[in-house]
């Protein structure tokens, strides 16, 4: 008899023990999850795989915006000709509603995305920056505004690349 | 870091203008070292954020393609004397500076 209950009684505290094991672990990675999110209190991550696009596609694929609407509610200054590539003056004013968020993107930059401007209701959609251009190029705006996509852009020829020298 | 940035910030109505320099050498990881020869690795400004009486108003991701010594100016809606404006950054080295001013 005591060796027939001996191994259900076994059974059942090995169940128990796994049981708080797993139910544990749960908790921990809840835990870790929950704790690990103030740190970064930051919103969004750095997002290295559209600064590190070699190439334009790829910089807008991973922004998302393979689509973007063009859009003349984009008012963008940029000088038509820099004579010094290591400083373009760039102005951009959003005249589009709900504009969250500001992307600069120098077409033939080795890395074409330059900047990433988010905002909230609290700014003016506007941001005057000074950026470097390698070699003569479009400069493109972004806008995002309601989960959407508007572009604008200009050509800069510069005299001077700014990027290695 | 109390020379590594600039801020004036100018009330023009209920919007602050805010103009921001920070001083650094954002090395594209693509120039040479004029005596060595040697590439100067790549150092950045990765992240910008500024607040407005504490609360985050932008939130700016950058790349190496900030002309050095990044210059930046944005509006602030709503803001009015004695507001605090605060724009802090962040390299990728993990250098940060701050810097704080009180709208006048």
């Amino acid at each position: 008899m005591s060796t027939k209950t001996q191994p259900a009684l076994n059974i059942s505290s090995r169940r128990t023990f796994l049981r708080t094991l797993v139910l544990g672990s749960a908790y921990v990675a809840a835990f870790a999850a929950g704790c690990l999110r103030p740190i970064q209190l930051l919103a969004a991550e750095w997002n290295k795989a559209a600064f590190d696009a070699k190439v334009l596609a790829e910089a807008l694929k991973n922004v998302g915006a393979t689509s973007a609407t063009e859009s003349d509610q984009i008012l963008l200054k940029a000088p038509e000709i820099a004579e010094n590539g290591a400083i373009v003056p760039v102005e951009i004013t959003s005249r589009i509603p709900g504009t969250q968020s500001i992307y600069i993107i120098a077409d033939k930059n080795p890395q074409p995305l330059v900047a990433i401007f988010d905002i909230t209701a609290g700014m003016e959609p506007f941001i005057s920056t000074r950026i470097k251009m390698g070699e003569s190029s479009k400069v493109r705006v972004l806008v995002k505004a309601a989960g959407k996509f508007y572009v604008a852009t200009q050509e800069v020829k510069v005299t001077i690349g700014g990027c290695g020298g | 870091m109390a020379d590594a940035m600039k801020i004036r910030a100018q009330l023009q109505g209920d919007m602050a203008d805010v103009k921001v320099l920070m001083f650094h050498p954002m090395e594209t990881g693509l120039r040479k070292d004029p005596v060595s020869g040697d590439v100067i690795p790549l150092h950045f400004i990765q992240r910008v954020v500024a607040t407005h009486n504490g609360k985050t108003v932008m939130d700016a991701q950058w790349s190496q393609a900030v002309s050095k010594n990044p210059f930046v100016n944005f509006h602030i809606r709503g803001a009015k004397a004695g507001d605090k404006v605060a724009v802090s950054w962040e390299d990728n080295k993990g250098e940060k500076a701050s810097i704080e001013t009180t709208l006048n």
